[in-house]
């Protein structure tokens, strides 16, 4: 989130609300999510105008139209990149990525290892349903193997991505997991993200109803309290034989990644599993242009343009004559 | 010995050797040396892809051709009147390029039956008759280097390496150039390397004395300055001058720039320029891939910055995507494209023109975008402030195409007067500018300037004015600004040529075109575009010297064209279109205007030659019409 302080006006919920139509399918999960959003925004104690949030495409990259904010719903897998320029140019605002498992971990997965590198500030929150919704059903770089779907009649091949995992492995500073249908923990979890200096990545496990209803059933309800680890600074976790406690500010990932790996018919852990403090790409590109400024003062373009090996010509000028040339003839 | 001073009106020297020898360092200091003389100049550097070919082969050639004169020139030159070979391989890849009669200084050192076999050639040149027809002069450049290096105690290998400083003072003596300031730039670049810094002056001085004490050369020449007009001068190659632009653009309009690049060749060294001038506000951004240079580009421009992506055509390619978003939510982009030798990884370090269809229509959808061109390298400045004029006044991207000839060669400048430069208003948004009707008002980011069709650029931060944008089509005609989704067919159909009329109407901003016809009654004009200024320029100069009459014109406006262009062609009863590819000018030309435009191609990854320019120009002039039935 952003450092700058300003006295925001008292808002509420509402006012986070745009006058767009919302159009996700009944029973979606991205209607909790931009529920929970916009509920807590206004604590963040952040001006409305200071506040962006860039999406890709996908159905939850609709998610900007849905807010009073500024927003660009910009195109498949880039959202991180051009979240990477809005903080890079500006100090001031707060920045946010909406993005599904297709749009950040397929076609845009280049652009996100790399903003979890550089750890550039902006929060991303990663809708994961484990199938493509708005193409109408085909397997994700989340699903499952095996996974029948329109375009794998007889199951789908590849291994999937652990998003947790392949965020600690790109060294991000801020990777939580949490998920849509409980509002509590996720309103927890954004903010915890929100606050962190540097990209957070926020995993949001969240129910397609259409194409993969049921995908994260397990996890809810009564049946919960088998599976889901609540990850909280001094659990007492066990993962092959090994007990230790959670600790989300430890600078090694090793525990975090281990964490992260454990067999999800066991065990899923939600929560924040890494949460470090280190340089931001913006702050530091900021700081090198104000050294650079305190070393050499502020460029003036004359300088700049006088600069290198020039000569001067004296007046009275000897302007050629245009048409005293000694071209050769061309050969006739 | 005193020699004869011969007086020479041009000339043409070219510096050929291996790619590790120093070459565009020995070309590039001749350059200067010759600039500060005073003379009009030209530079082609020409290398190869690879960093270090094989020692010693054709393919690891790599060479830098300088034109220098006492008058105005536009061209690097057609032919070498003085080649430098450092090897075999230079003197047998560069022969041909020889007119009869032209000096060749060999180094002799490189000559061993290894070296010859290496290129193909049975026997010694220097030793049979096969340069019977040049002046040659076969000298050990090396072994005379390395005796003039002895005291400093380098190894024989870094004493041999002096032998490009030892050549640049043997032809700077030639040309009566002082070496002064070769001197001072070796003594800047190896500050921290004092034994090389003086070795390679060392080699620098017994280069020029060689040419002073021995008899060697019985003649030495000189090239008298160029009249131009008074002001101060430098050398500057076109990467840098569109690099200075570029910082220009944002001096100009008050704006912070954001370069988001991907290091490609040939134009990686505006990444290295600009990352130079962090204290001017600008920031360089060296992504991931092409894809997130513009993707950082398009962020910052939407958070107020001008942004900036530059790039060539195998980039280009990569970025349409997010330049058709930069053309949907109307944002002003700059995006430069150094052309290459294409298509796919084609030839990197070589000139070409093919990117120009692309530039206009390599995007899905009808995706209007301005294109513009530099001509010649020192143009490059005032192209990049006229790209950023027009992304910054009507809010869309802007292709601005340069090529790996302008990169890379250079030309004395006249260094512009800051204060003369125009100023370029980015106009944000402040206010809301829609009445709701109920008393209250509140911001449509797509209420459109009635003239120019520009809509509004609200930045974040802005209180009041939040707003959302993107790719999918919206209601933005000037009626209903509101910029809400839309799929509405009729409204489609009023954007799309909205966002078409709104490119089109830049043309009324633009003045009329120069046409040079000397004699004002030419009856054919050549047309062009892009690098190919100097060498059609120079051909026209040769046809008219040859008593014919020919007119230039030359577009720096691709799209849209200039309002008096279609005048300007139909004026004539010919038109001729040189081009660096197969005819892309004169295909738009044909269509736009029903103008029977010829073209004359070539695709050599090199310039036109202006010799071989003026014979196909002379054709065309002197054509007798066909008497109609």
């Amino acid at each position: 989130m952003t450092t700058v302080d300003l006295p925001a006006p008292t808002l509420t919920a509402k006012d986070f609300s745009s006058d767009q139509e919302v159009r996700w399918c009944p029973g979606c999960g991205d209607y909790a999510v931009l529920k929970a959003v916009q509920s807590f925004l206004p604590d963040l104690g952040l001006r409305r105008e200071n506040i962006v949030f860039v999406s890709g495409i996908g159905c939850s990259s609709r998610f900007p139209y849905y807010l009073d904010t500024y927003g660009m719903h910009s195109i498949h897998g880039r959202a991180p990149s051009i979240a990477t320029g809005i903080a890079t140019a500006r100090e001031d605002l707060s920045v946010w990525v909406v993005t599904g498992d297709g749009d950040a971990l397929s076609i845009g997965g280049n652009h996100l290892i790399h903003a979890l590198r550089r750890n550039v500030n902006m929060t991303i929150l990663l809708f994961n349903n484990r199938i493509y919704g708005l193409t109408k059903g085909q397997y994700s770089p989340t699903s499952e193997v095996g996974k029948v779907t329109k375009s794998t009649p007889v199951g789908s091949l590849d291994h999937p991505f652990n998003p947790v995992s392949l965020a600690l492995g790109a060294e991000a500073t801020f990777v939580a997991r949490t998920i849509d249908s409980d509002r509590k923990h996720l309103t927890a979890v954004l903010a915890a993200a929100a606050a962190h200096r540097g990209t957070s990545l926020v995993e949001i496990y969240q129910n397609c109803p259409i194409f993969n209803d049921g995908a994260f059933e397990d996890l809810k309800g009564p049946r919960a309290a088998q599976r889901l680890v609540r990850l909280e600074p001094g659990l007492e976790v066990t993962v092959d034989g090994r007990t230790w406690q959670h600790d989300p500010t430890e600078i090694s990932p090793t525990r975090q990644f281990a964490l992260s790996r454990m067999d999800e018919a066991e065990a899923v852990p939600i929560g924040v599993f890494r949460q470090v403090e280190r340089p931001t790409y913006d702050d530091l590109t900021r700081s090198q242009a104000a050294d650079a400024v305190a070393d050499r003062g502020r460029g003036r373009l004359q300088d700049l343009l006088d600069s290198g090996d020039t000569w001067t010509v004296p007046g009275p000028s000897a302007t050629p004559d245009p048409t005293d040339f000694q071209e050769e003839p061309c050969p006739s | 010995m005193a020699s004869t001073v011969t007086e020479l009106d041009r000339v043409v020297i070219r510096f050929a050797g291996d790619s590790g020898d120093g070459m565009q360092l020995t070309g590039d200091r001749f350059t200067q040396e010759a600039a500060v003389f005073g003379n009009d100049l030209s530079t082609l550097p020409n290398f190869p892809a690879e960093i270090r070919a094989p020692q010693g082969t054709i393919p690891g050639v790599s060479s830098f051709q300088l034109h220098f004169a006492n008058y105005d020139i536009l061209t690097p030159g057609d032919r070498p009147d003085v080649l430098v070979a450092m090897n075999p391989a230079a003197l047998k890849a560069n022969l041909a390029d020889l007119p009869r009669g032209a000096t060749i200084i060999v180094d002799t050192h490189d000559f061993t039956r290894r070296n010859l076999d290496k290129v193909g050639y049975d026997a010694n040149p220097l030793e049979d008759d096969s340069l019977a027809e040049f002046a040659v002069h076969a000298l050990d450049l090396t072994g005379l280097s390395v005796e003039a290096v002895k005291e400093f105690g380098l190894s024989r290998k870094d004493a041999a390496r002096s032998k490009n400083m030892f050549a640049l003072g043997l032809v700077s003596w030639l040309y009566g150039r002082d070496v002064a300031g070769s001197e001072e730039h070796l003594a800047a670049k190896f500050a921290g390397r004092p034994t090389i810094r003086d070795a390679n002056v060392a080699a620098l001085r017994a280069g020029w004395n060689f040419g002073e004490t021995t008899e060697t050369f019985a003649v030495s020449y000189v090239v008298k300055p160029a009249p131009v007009a008074a002001g101060r001068y430098r050398n500057i190659t076109g990467n840098t001058a569109l690099s200075y632009g570029l910082v220009a653009a944002g001096e100009l309009s008050g704006l912070p720039v954001l370069l988001g690049a991907y290091p490609i060749t040939p134009a990686s060294d505006i990444l290295h320029e600009l990352s130079k001038h962090k204290n001017f506000g600008i920031a360089t951004f060296q992504a991931e891939d092409e894809i997130a240079a513009i993707g950082a580009a398009v962020g910052a421009s939407f958070a107020g910055t001008l942004g900036v992506t530059a790039t060539s055509g195998p980039g280009v390619a990569l970025k349409s995507e997010a330049m058709g978003l930069a053309v949907m939510t109307e944002l002003p982009l700059v995006v430069v494209d150094v052309q290459r030798g294409g298509p796919s990884t084609g030839l990197p370090t070589k000139t070409e023109q093919s990117d120009l269809l692309q530039a206009l229509h390599g995007r899905n959808g009808e995706s209007p975008m301005p294109v513009i061109a530099a001509q010649s390298p020192t143009d490059c400045f005032a192209a990049a402030i006229e790209a950023a004029r027009i992304a910054i006044t009507y809010r869309t991207p802007v292709m601005l195409l340069s090529d790996g000839y302008l990169a890379n060669g250079s030309e004395p400048w006249a260094i512009p007067d800051v204060a003369g430069l125009p100023r370029i208003e980015p106009g944000f948004a402040t206010e809301p500018n829609h009445d709701k009707g109920d008393g209250t008002t509140d911001f449509w980011p797509y209420l459109r300037d009635v003239e120019t069709l520009a809509r509004p650029w609200a930045v974040p931060g802005t209180p009041g004015l939040e707003h959302r944008i993107g790719g999918l089509e919206k209601a933005g005609t000037v009626e209903t600004g509101h910029g809400n989704i839309s799929y509405d067919p009729d409204n489609h159909d009023r954007m799309v040529r909205l966002r078409q009329e709104k490119v089109r109407r830049i043309a009324d901003s633009l003045p009329p075109l120069e046409v040079d016809d000397p004699s004002g009654e030419a009856e054919v004009l050549v047309i062009g575009w892009g690098s190919t200024y100097g060498p059609i320029g120079a051909a026209c100069r040769r046809v008219r010297a040859a008593g014919h009459r020919v007119a230039q014109v030359h577009l720096r406006h691709l799209n849209p064209f200039p309002n008096d262009l279609g005048e300007i062609l139909r004026r004539y009863d010919r038109v001729v279109c040189p081009e660096m590819n197969l005819g892309q000018l004169s295909r738009l030309l044909r269509a736009e205007y029903l103008v029977d435009v010829r073209p004359i191609t070539t695709v050599r990854g090199l310039p036109f030659g202006a010799e071989a320019l003026s014979a196909d120009l002379l054709a065309h002039v002197t054509e007798t019409p066909e008497p109609t039935a």
